[in-house]
């Protein structure tokens, strides 16, 4: 499975969402499917992709938030796993694409290749609906469920730790962050 | 605890008066009735940290949402969030309202917090964010108000020290 295919297979799905994803390839993949206003890339700041969008989630209640992390932005971040958990906004899920490599970089493997279960980590840390895909079939089943689930849910795919050619795109930084900002001031 | 309750007070309404309604904070000794506060007020959200980063990353997106929020954290917790206010705040040209308890400055007594201390105001400063101190109640609401004011125009982090002065009373 690849997160490139993941993310062709949902995007129709996240029209009406507030999306926020980690930076690499992450970011170029989903841009390269088709950017929208709706979508922030945090191109840096690892581990705190679930912080922008817990923070959303909590002040925009009514809005849906979906946040694509990775295997390594996760473990650098594991206590914001449990800040999730301990405010647990209905209107966030929280999609984690685990590569078992810190793939951008060249290719390290991350310790969910050799012993950590980042589902498991996530439902110990007390979200209350976790799941983990390893198919096509499987993943959109999983997040459509998630979005009708009206619940906190941290849904892990596993996908190939292969990536985009390129990582830097045309679209600026800022021009992506006011954009972003502009819509959510519309939602 | 000789911790101000009453300076926490002026402290808390004049956040509040700035239109701040979202706290993200990790317990000190100097911000307990701070915290406290928030947390009794049901007007604020407060979401209480597992480390000081991640707040970094919810005022973003609570800015990008539309809604004030301000940052409760130690020097020691300035410190440990320093890549998330570069590659997330400032990069991203996001206005951060930070209060930061400045221990171990002149007066402190537990060992521990005296090499933060040294070091926090040339790290704001190495950083470009503005510094404003927070040692006297009768301007706390004035400077809490002008601190966010260039926040708000300048699309970035600037930071208020919570002083010995204001939020301890010795016996």
């Amino acid at each position: 499975m690849t997160r490139v295919d993941c993310l062709r297979a949902i995007y129709d799905r996240l029209d009406d969402c507030a999306v926020v994803t980690i930076m690499g390839a992450v970011a170029a993949e989903l841009q390269s499917i088709g950017h929208r206003p709706n979508f922030f890339y945090l191109q840096h700041a690892m581990g705190l992709a679930s912080s922008v969008g817990l923070g959303i989630a909590l002040s925009k209640p009514a809005v849906p938030v979906v946040v694509f992390d990775g295997d390594g932005s996760v473990l650098m971040n594991l206590g914001g796993l449990s800040t999730l958990a301990r405010y647990r906004p209905a209107n966030l899920v929280h999609v984690v694409f685990d590569n078992e490599s810190l793939l951008s970089v060249g290719g390290f493997p991350t310790a969910t290749g050799a012993c950590t279960r980042l589902a498991e980590v996530a439902a110990a840390a007390g979200v209350p609906r976790t799941a983990c895909a390893t198919t096509i079939d499987e993943f959109v089943k999983e997040f459509t469920a998630a979005q009708q689930a009206r619940e906190l849910t941290t849904l892990v795919a596993k996908v190939d730790a292969i990536g985009p050619a390129a990582f830097v795109t045309d679209l600026g930084l800022l021009e992506n962050r006011f954009q972003f900002q502009r819509y959510l001031q519309g939602r | 605890m000789p911790v101000s309750a009453a300076n926490s007070q002026i402290v808390f309404d004049a956040l509040k008066a700035s239109g701040v309604r979202l706290m993200s904070a990790l317990p000190e000794t100097w911000l307990v009735h701070l915290i406290r506060l928030a947390d009794d007020d049901p007007d604020v959200t407060l979401v209480r940290l597992a480390k000081e980063e991640e707040g970094v990353g919810i005022s973003m997106g609570a800015h990008f949402a539309g809604v004030k929020s301000a940052m409760l954290m130690q020097n020691h917790g300035f410190l440990a969030a320093i890549n998330g206010i570069v590659s997330g705040a400032q990069l991203y040209r996001v206005p951060l309202l930070m209060l930061i308890s400045d221990r171990g400055t002149f007066g402190e007594r537990d060992p521990w917090q005296t090499e933060g201390g040294a070091v926090t105001e040339s790290v704001l400063t190495a950083l470009r964010i503005p510094i404003m101190r927070l040692d006297n109640p009768s301007t706390v609401a004035h400077r809490v108000k002008q601190a966010q004011t260039l926040a708000y125009s300048a699309n970035k982090p600037v930071a208020l020290l919570l002083t010995r002065d204001l939020m301890w009373e010795e016996a």
